[in-house]
């Protein structure tokens, strides 16, 4: 477990900054379509030893890469800079880096004293030439440095954007190899941009879509260790597992956590039928919520937890339903043409995104809760199972490619369609489950 | 029916190509994707008529569906026929049947119809006398095709129900 000690840095640069004349602080406001991305500059954090150095370059080119990573950033390369920052506490020379047109400075330096690693940082507006909130700094261990440099990035993005970040996130999913007829499958989890790569389970029996808990520390999951596909929660920093109790002699799968942690939603399969079933966790009560002939999965809460929306082909293809939580009649919400599967509620609660199914192409797409505005964000031979960034700005989901060499990779889209790019994970990657901004 | 009709002619070839290799499982691989997962093993002689060998490549372990749907087609009804009653000839074998779905679906979407597929045929099988308590089921979705293009050729194949034995008297 790696933990953080986070202060703000005090007496420290705070000069009177020029006076320009103003309309308001930088900021890049998202929802105004972005198509230009916001130049920014990074020189190199500056190490206070030569056992911070190598730490300093790393830190620096992570904040780089989750700053360009998102699409909305630019990075102006170092050989373009005048100014050398050689002392985090030296006065910034604004002029400097308004001649290259950065708009945004991220200033930072690195100490090491053993195994101790310490993070300082400022986010300036050059052309103000003010500072964008106040400086801070992370503490912790050497071990760390990934996830304090995605600390940084995720305060320079919020400052900037106003808005809540994701770098500093985890991605739970199932790392594939082999060929599709004999594919292998492991539970696994890392960082959200690909790192760190943990297993959670050996290759023995299938697993399928983990879904973390709302606050990261569980992961559910599907597996067939006992020939059967069932559902199972995972602790993930003991990496133990317990199987749900479902009922004896049926399969479940799909199951998604409620907003509190407390109960989940899921898919139970008696008689050759699928219906959503919602069990209490502390008590393992399940109770139905449809009973129909049709199938019913893929369940995803409100963030609110009041509804579900989820999947059925009660009409006779498999199309979008939202109902109460506790069951109940259900409102179709999906009326374009083609069949919609995997729908799962945004974060912000505005938007469901989708797995779309039209004329032998797949597609995610996001829609209103009331089903208006439908926007379809990709197209390939076969995408699916799309999860939301903790900031419901960014899609990840599953990308298969075609014929008897097909192999899944994780993708990421932001949800105005742009900057769709591969999650390098070292082998396949499928049905991905973005957790929570961790502390 | 040409389809099956393949299957079954490719596999009296491999398990007779098999025999002269030595091959323990007396069936040379024939017909399974992975994992036990599609009906791999089946014991005995095929020629020897109470012999799950028999009941795989003569009788026809598996069932195909059209796209999106699990009902029986007729040839499918006259294979489950030929299943039941070999089982109902052969009281000391159950049987798990493994439902399927080609890849063009979700994940979850696929295990359900896989279960739909399933039940549909062990349904037919408890309608000509079978007991239900010698018959479960299964569902894989699309995670265990046999066919891996991505033509509807393949589809075709991958959209199935198959009946793997087990007992007390295999092998």
């Amino acid at each position: 477990m790696i933990r953080f000690v986070t202060s703000l840095l005090l007496g420290l640069t705070i000069l009177a900054a020029p006076v320009y004349a103003q309309s308001g602080p930088l900021r890049l406001e998202l929802d105004q379509g972005i198509i230009e991305p916001l130049p920014f500059a990074v020189p190199n954090f500056v190490p206070d030893g030569p056992a911070a150095a190598q730490y300093a370059n790393d830190i620096t080119r992570v904040v780089a890469a989750d700053l360009t990573g998102t699409g909305l950033f630019r990075e102006i390369s170092a050989d373009a800079f005048i100014s050398r920052v050689s002392s985090f506490d030296s006065p910034v020379q604004f002029a400097d880096w308004k001649a290259i047109n950065a708009e945004a400075l991220v200033t930072g330096a690195v100490n090491v004293s053993g195994n101790r690693l310490t993070v300082r940082f400022r986010v300036w507006d050059v052309f103000s030439g003010q500072e964008l909130g106040n400086g801070l700094q992370f503490a912790g261990t050497t071990e760390g440095w990934r996830r304090m440099a995605h600390k940084v990035s995720d305060q320079v993005y919020s400052r900037i954007t106003g808005e809540g970040s994701y770098f500093d996130s985890r991605v739970a999913f199932v790392s594939e190899s082999g060929p599709k007829d004999q594919r292998l499958k492991r539970l696994a989890i890392m960082d959200y941009d690909g790192a760190n790569v943990q297993y959670l389970t050996d290759s023995s029996a299938i697993v399928l879509a983990p879904r973390f808990s709302p606050t990261g520390d569980r992961l559910l999951y599907t597996s067939y260790e006992t020939g059967q596909p069932r559902i199972y929660v995972l602790d993930v920093d003991r990496v133990r597992r317990t199987a749900l109790n479902t009922q004896d002699g049926t399969m479940s799968f799909s199951p998604r956590f409620s907003p509190d942690g407390r109960s989940i939603v899921y898919s139970l399969i008696q008689g050759g039928n699928t219906d959503l079933w919602r069990m209490d966790l502390a008590s393992g009560q399940s109770t139905r919520l449809t009973n129909t002939p049709a199938i019913e999965t893929a369940p995803s809460y409100s963030p609110d937890g009041s509804q579900i929306v989820f999947e059925s082909d009660r009409s006779g293809t498999p199309q979008l339903y939202i109902m109460p939580a506790n069951g109940g009649e259900a409102t179709r919400i999906s009326f374009g043409q083609g069949r919609y599967g995997t729908p799962v509620w945004s974060p912000r609660g505005d938007l469901i995104a989708f797995t779309k199914q039209n004329k032998g192409r797949f597609h995610i797409g996001v829609m209103r809760t009331d089903g208006s505005e439908e926007r379809l964000l990709t197209s390939s031979f076969l995408d699916e199972g799309p999860t939301w960034s903790p900031n419901g700005r960014v899609i990840m989901f599953t990308r298969e490619t075609q014929g008897a060499s097909g192999r899944a990779t994780l993708y990421s889209v932001d949800i105005s369609g742009r900057n769709l790019r591969p999650v390098r994970t070292p082998d396949g990657g499928s049905d991905p489950s973005w957790g929570p901004l961790q502390n | 029916m040409n389809v099956l009709g393949k299957i079954i002619a490719l596999g009296a070839l491999t398990a007779m190509a098999a025999c002269t290799n030595n091959d323990p499982s007396g069936l040379g691989g024939f017909g399974n994707g992975a994992n036990g997962a599609n009906g791999a093993f089946a014991s005995g002689s095929p020629s020897d008529p109470r012999s799950p060998a028999y009941f795989q490549q003569t009788i026809g372990d598996r069932v195909l569906f059209s796209v999106d749907q699990s009902t029986l087609t007729a040839q499918a009804q006259t294979v489950l026929e030929g299943q039941a009653q070999w089982l109902l000839a052969n009281p000391d074998y159950v049987a798990t049947i493994e439902g399927h779905a080609d890849e063009q679906g979700t994940r979850e979407y696929n295990l359900a119809l896989g279960a739909r597929r399933a039940n549909a045929a062990r349904e037919y099988l408890i309608s000509r006398g079978v007991a239900g308590n010698r018959l479960t089921t299964v569902s894989y979705g699309k995670e265990r095709p046999i066919e891996i293009c991505s033509t509807e050729d393949c589809y075709s194949k991958n959209r199935r129900a198959v009946t793997v034995l087990t007992g007390s008297t295999l092998g």
